[in-house]
């Protein structure tokens, strides 16, 4: 007898494709913002899916913000052409020339943060009433308590307290002018989730995540990539390491891992296994135990 | 240990507790034994856990999420945890106990397929209990499972236990549900979570842990009324597709094949599955959660907020919706005020016409002389659309039988229907 049952991905890929075609139906200029990270390759391959065989009627944004593996922008500009998208790009270089942003100074000098102010002006410039994202709640604590339509103010800020209840899959995006709303297709996704989908629908990503050989060096566990802008302190040395990276950031605030996965199922293998947590390797949220709520209250991702 | 496979069950479920009885413990219980915590989170919640001078590591740590609910040392939304198991993968809507307990509990029953509904061992059914079981019924949730906790502080006692089931049972009487299993645990050992007490060896029953990777969630779902929602029409402006015409859309109900003769409402207009469409290519049969895109044979106009349906299995149309309503919002609801209406894909305007009565839902009794809602408060009323809903009892199936009513001047939501 035929089983009228979906398994678990096929569950997750479904309510991923209705929240995307909601946003299509319910807003006039959405923007789904890439950062060439593999939740967001999933959900702009979700995106393709969603509206076939017609374009996706929206386009990608990518914040720059300059200190992103070479890798990554050419995979980026790789796979802007094979899904036949729009890519906007805006760089949080011309916040620091404007004056909008004030570059952090020392070692950990890192534009993570700066991005934010990028992006709020960017959905200003741009009239983006609702930026979809590859944000998962299993990601991070503050994350878990996301909705898939997030509603933000008119200074982009995040309200975690007091946000729209949502009962079903009833999502109310109406917002006044100036408002904006943050999209979270992956919500019920997880890290495995998100693997083993990208493993059976033999999704593209960029060589960052499979194990390679790359100059690194340790800073206070982690490991970091040795590049122009990373400064080292004294005492700080760089070596050779088969590495791979879990997470995809800009450089400056993503560690590696030492790996010898090559393939998705090494690295499924990997993972399932694994004794730490996905965002463990991203040293933007290791500044404080609230790091990821402060900055998305303020209007990061 | 997290699943390697990559097919497996979804199970949705929310958990409900009152203040202190152990729930953000047994969730964390669950993650732990089931091997979901990774070495960083643990190290982090023993840090914790000792700075605040306790000897053991506090598990209810783990579901802290925001710095005002650490720093309180409550829970203040619903949070959405994951784990898994080589069985199944589990999303928990994990909700506050106490403020806005209706508000967030209606908000995590919505989407789940069971209900684990906490009980002290030492308190016994409270207030919260009955409120808790209740909101289960109404929200419909197919399957309760009731833990007796802190068993390890009434010395594991079957008498106790025995008593807070007929208690309960007593109760749930009264309610409509089906499905009700109990568990005497002790979430801070993990007797009878993921592992067997050893103590309780009085209990036959199975653990949690076992109930939640094997209850039968296939049949919760309509598989009977034929019910699509058209969310959006996609019109590719290329060459290659010049006619095409598709209805996107995730299916409410029923199982569509191609061929199939349909009905598009509100037109009225009759026409037969031409294809049933994805990215992946022809599908042959559509069921329920799916989302496809329908092509029909006919070109009639067909667009966001119609349904299309079974011609010989229609739902109700109507202006005059009867509904039971969780308000939502400290603006109260009076019999005259108007909302915006989402059913479906479908925005309507209404008016609330009558009031019919409310639930003290501490008793179950009828409140027929107050005819305003506030805050948390549950009870049925009528509505009058602009426009028709095409909509089955809630009962009958949770898609097209569910609501949100928006405040028009702050486009907030403010109220969650069930229609009768």
């Amino acid at each position: 007898m035929f089983s009228y049952r979906l398994d678990h991905l096929r569950e997750l890929e479904s309510e991923s494709i209705y929240v995307l075609r909601e946003v299509a139906a319910q807003f006039e200029r959405p923007a789904l913002l890439f950062s060439g990270g593999k939740d967001s390759i999933v959900v702009s391959y979700l995106a393709m899916k969603a509206f076939y065989p017609a374009r996706v009627p929206f386009p990608l944004l990518h914040i720059d913000t300059g200190h992103n593996f070479s890798e990554t922008i050419e995979f980026r500009d790789h796979w802007v052409q094979k899904l036949g998208m729009n890519l906007i790009v805006r760089n949080v270089q011309d916040s620091i020339d404007k004056g909008r942003v004030k570059e952090e100074k020392g070692i950990y000098a890192s534009r993570n943060a700066l991005q934010t102010v990028t992006l709020l002006d960017s959905i200003t410039e741009l009239k983006i009433d609702a930026a979809i994202g590859g944000a998962r709640r299993d990601e991070e604590k503050a994350r878990a308590k996301e909705r898939f339509f997030s509603h933000r103010d008119e200074f982009g800020q995040w309200d975690p307290k007091n946000q729209r209840p949502e009962l079903w899959n009833l999502y109310n995006g109406r917002k006044q002018q100036g408002e904006h709303f943050r999209i979270f297709p992956l919500s019920n996704w997880t890290e495995l989730d998100v693997w083993h989908y990208v493993q059976k629908e033999k999704i593209e990503l960029p060589s960052l995540y499979f194990s390679h050989k790359r100059n690194v060096f340790e800073r206070s566990g982690n490991l970091y990539a040795l590049a122009e802008f990373m400064k080292m302190a004294p005492g700080e040395s760089a070596s050779e390491k088969i590495v791979r990276f879990r997470t995809i950031g800009d450089i400056t605030c993503t560690g590696a891992v030492e790996s010898t996965a090559t393939s998705l199922e090494e690295i499924i293998a990997e993972i399932a296994t694994s004794r730490l947590t996905e965002r463990g390797t991203r040293i933007d949220d290791q500044r404080s135990e609230s790091a990821m709520e402060d900055r998305k209250k303020q209007g990061y991702f | 240990m997290n699943s390697l496979k990559a097919d497996i069950e979804l199970l949705r479920f929310t958990t409900c507790g009152s203040v202190d009885d152990g729930k953000s413990t047994l969730i964390g219980r669950l993650l732990l034994d089931t091997k979901n915590i990774f070495d960083d989170q643990y190290a982090s919640i023993k840090s914790t856990s000792e700075q605040r001078g306790s000897s053991e590591v506090d598990l209810s740590l783990l579901t802290d999420g925001l710095k005002a609910e650490r720093e309180q040392g409550i829970t203040i939304d619903v949070a959405y945890r994951y784990f898994s198991t080589p069985k199944r993968k589990f999303i928990i809507a994990d909700t506050p106990g106490h403020i806005q307990y209706t508000r967030n509990m209606v908000t995590g029953a919505s989407t789940a397929n069971l209900a684990l509904i906490l009980i002290d061992a030492r308190k016994g059914m409270v207030e919260q209990t009955c409120r808790h079981a209740f909101i289960a019924s109404l929200l419909r949730i197919p399957h309760i499972v009731v833990c007796i906790n802190k068993m390890d502080l009434v010395d594991y006692s079957r008498e106790v236990y025995e008593k807070i089931v007929d208690d309960f049972r007593m109760f749930s009487s009264r309610l409509d549900v089906q499905d009700v299993q109990f568990i005497p645990i002790s979430a801070k050992f993990g007797d009878n979570v993921v592992s067997r007490s050893s103590i309780m060896d009085w209990y036959e029953g199975t653990t949690l842990m076992f109930h939640l990777e094997n209850v039968h969630i296939s049949g919760d779902i309509n598989h009977i009324d034929c019910r699509f929602p058209v969310q959006y029409v996609i019109r590719p402006q290329q060459d290659e597709f010049h006619d095409y015409r598709g209805y996107s859309g995730k299916i409410a109900g029923g199982v569509f094949r191609s061929g199939d003769k349909v009905m598009v409402l509100p037109s009225g207009f009759t026409s037969r599955i031409k294809r049933i469409d994805s990215f992946d290519g022809e599908v042959m049969e559509a069921f329920a959660p799916m989302s496809v895109t329908l092509l029909l044979e006919d070109e009639i106009d067909v667009s966001r907020g119609d349904m299309i349906v079974r011609e010989n299995n229609a739902p109700q149309v109507g202006q005059d919706i009867d509904l039971m309503l969780c308000w939502l919002h400290e603006k109260k609801l009076e019999p005259g005020n108007r909302y915006i209406l989402r059913h479906t894909s479908r925005d309507v305007r209404c008016m609330v016409k009558d009031i019919r009565y409310k639930i003290d839902i501490n008793t179950l009794r009828r409140i027929e002389d107050e005819k305003v809602f506030g805050m948390n408060d549950i009870g049925r009323i009528q509505l009058r659309t602009t426009l028709p809903l095409f909509f089955d009892s809630y009962r009958r199936n949770r898609n097209t039988g569910s609501l949100i009513l928006i405040d028009e001047a702050t486009n907030e939501t403010v109220g969650a229907g069930m229609i009768l």
